[in-house]
């Protein structure tokens, strides 16, 4: 079922909220900078939100204070997100609209601080770590539901890096069971020191900033963002300017915990659903958000993946630009792909400078003004979780 | 609201208590006693030794319980979309990795790391039985259950196909164990699917309610009820074991509930 994008918003490390964000793109600019080494503690660069240990929460939320939250609270106050959801509610009833968001790691970062000052003497956490409201995997969902004043349905996904490229999945289907008219779908990831260590253990995170299909390559930049979008039925014949979700495709690798499958099998097959549930011929798609984390071992099986699927699309990955923002990746670049096809923009991959000739990608190094009528984004995730998306212009 | 039917062809079930569905369900119907013992954490056979060594609880029971559902339903576990759902994965993995960055040490294993991921179990289902469909991953705290019985039921009714949905839940060890307080682990399995065949046990149909939420006729089940949010599920499994037919309604997002139209039969 075609769904209509009412609303949608990010921020990241390239701005808080669209307009900014549009402008970093514009600009080819990156928004990476040094790791700082307090606390994290580790010779990279990062995607760091500025400002976000400086949001507040309304009181009536204070059960839900973390740094995840804050950058949801952050995110949804962007592009009147949070103003176009309560019309949705007004005109539909909160019962009738969910809620599915994706994250990695929740509030962890919280839970790290707590053990760090657990009691000396009887090993507890401080009585200020919350388990429901920071730590839990939910806790920005049930932060979200409240914070919007949403009554229906409500999970959050985390299948690692494509946990909000799959809400929309989830979404899509809800709302063609007939179980809810709209969903607030998104994902929101932060940084955290599990995340920054554990990839470094698995020596993928680069000391410089990322550069996807680069021929020197050598690993992944992590970010944190937030990024939403406000899905609704489409009218039968939407208008021009309507920005539509026309497929999702999943599938899983059955291969390896944290290595793709070499060929890209799954990577393939989740864009070959994709089509499909678009009702799309491979020839169709003028543009692909790229996974392109800029490790050697995703690149390589992607390029793989998406030739054999689409041929010589041109794509790019923005993970130049943002970082991979994990759990927030798949809906920071779905609407990277919303303003893409709204603008006429084909943004440049940043920090790339000399493309692996050993891949066959038709990689856009600088950006191109384009009349995009239909856009994919690929999402892979640890566990060969694997997902793809195809939005397009009414 | 629109009501989501289907059909349950295969169960799978652990607990304390609880070796599988296969041998108790007649202590869920109320035929034999419970003996309210820790659960027994099965080994996994179905995994490369190497794998086999680094999963841990969660991975462990949601395998097993969902093998055994894809047996009884007579389904190839391979081609089933899977919906996995915990309202939180791998509590000891995370007290490992928490204990050592607190302790400073930056260098984490690798392994402790890649499990870390709440869909560990979804992912080592498919180095285990080869699938390739689409697997989920939800948390929804302590809906956990109901959220992932309505996306497998989602699912299975837009792709007009079986599906199987499976939650687990896992204790923390201390000090996690006192801000969330999971007594042991539990693993429930379903096989879904859209039109009746041989293997089908019962319909279901359900629809999101106001009503309270069913209880367990005994003390001690109950207790288990209220303590993990996978067994929430226990009142439909119950009604099935025990053939029954008729409304039971299951905790949901509080205070909301799913109410559950069972038709069982022989």
């Amino acid at each position: 079922m075609t769904l209509k994008v009412s609303a949608f918003t990010a921020t990241s490390c390239i701005g808080r909220g669209t307009q900014a964000m549009l402008a970093t793109l514009r600009a080819q600019r990156t928004g990476l900078a040094p790791c700082p080494s307090v606390p994290y503690g580790l010779d990279t660069y990062v995607g760091e939100v500025p400002g976000v240990d400086a949001v507040q929460l309304p009181r009536e939320l204070a059960d839900f204070d973390c740094r995840n939250n804050r950058l949801a609270y952050m995110g949804l106050q962007q592009d009147g997100f949070a103003a176009r959801v309560g019309d949705c509610l007004a005109r539909l009833g909160p019962a009738r609209v969910g809620v599915f968001l994706g994250t990695s790691t929740s509030g962890i970062l919280e839970t790290e601080q707590a053990f760090a000052a657990r009691d000396a003497h009887s090993g507890a956490l401080p009585s200020w770590f919350h388990y429901a409201g920071a730590h839990s995997t939910y806790s920005v969902a049930a932060f979200t539901l409240r914070a919007l004043g949403i009554e229906g349905p409500a999970a959050v996904i985390s299948s690692a890096c494509s946990s909000s490229a799959k809400v929309f999945a989830s979404a899509q289907r809800a709302i063609a069971a007939g179980l809810i008219d709209a969903a607030v779908v998104g994902g929101v990831d932060s940084l955290c020191l599990t995340t920054l260590h554990g990839f470094n253990s698995l020596q993928l995170v680069s000391v410089k900033p990322v550069r996807p299909f680069d021929v020197a390559r050598d690993g992944l930049s992590i970010g944190e963002a937030a990024a939403f979008a406000l899905l609704e039925r489409a009218e039968a014949s939407p208008a021009s300017q309507a920005l539509l979700l026309l497929g999702s495709g999943e599938s899983s690798d059955a291969h390896h915990m944290s290595a793709p499958h070499p060929e890209g099998r799954g990577a393939r097959e989740a864009m070959q659903r994709a089509l499909k549930a678009a009702g799309l011929d491979p020839g169709r798609i003028d543009y692909i958000n790229l996974h392109g984390t800029g490790t050697p071992s995703n690149d390589e099986a992607e390029a793989r993946a998406v030739h054999a699927v689409l041929g010589d699309v041109p794509g790019s990955s923005t993970k130049g630009a943002t970082g991979h923002t994990l759990g927030a990746a798949g809906a920071l670049e779905a609407v990277i792909c919303l303003l893409a096809l709204r603008e006429g923009l084909m943004p440049a991959g940043v920090n790339t400078t000399q493309l692996d000739p050993a891949l066959e990608v038709n990689y856009v190094l600088q950006n191109r003004a384009a009349a995009l009528q239909c856009v994919m984004s690929n999402s892979f995730g640890f566990g060969g979780s694997n997902c793809s998306l195809v939005f397009a212009r009414g | 609201m629109t009501a989501l039917a289907g059909f349950i062809e295969g169960v799978g079930l652990l607990g304390p208590g609880i070796a599988s569905w296969q041998a108790d369900a007649p202590v869920l119907a109320g035929d034999s006693p419970w003996s309210g013992a820790r659960t027994v954490i099965p080994a996994l056979t179905c995994l490369p030794g190497a794998e086999r060594r680094r999963t841990g609880v969660p991975v462990r029971i949601a395998i097993t319980a969902g093998l055994e559902a894809a047996l009884g339903a007579g389904r190839d576990a391979a081609a089933l979309p899977a919906i996995f759902t915990s309202s939180g994965g791998d509590g000891q993995n995370l007290h490992e990795i928490c204990i050592a960055l607190a302790a400073g040490e930056r260098q984490l294993s690798p392994t402790r790391f890649h499990n870390s991921v709440h869909n560990a179990p979804s992912g080592y289902w498919g180095i285990a039985t080869g699938a390739t469909p689409a697997s989920n991953a939800l948390c929804a705290y302590d809906a956990s259950f109901g959220a992932g019985l309505l996306e497998a039921l989602t699912q299975m009714h837009i792709e007009q196909r079986a599906v199987l949905l499976v939650a687990y839940d896992a204790p923390y060890p201390e000090p996690l164990h006192s801000t969330r307080p999971i007594p042991d682990a539990f693993a429930v399995a379903l096989v879904l699917a859209p039109a009746r065949n041989q293997a089908a046990l019962a319909r279901l149909e359900v629809r999101l309610s106001d009503a309270c939420a069913d209880e367990l006729a005994d003390a001690r089940l109950e207790a288990l009820r209220r303590a993990i949010p996978a067994a929430r599920s226990l009142p439909l499994l119950a009604a099935l074991a025990q053939r029954r037919s008729g409304t039971v309604t299951l905790d949901y997002r509080t205070p909301r509930t799913l109410s559950v139209e069972m038709q069982t039969w022989a």
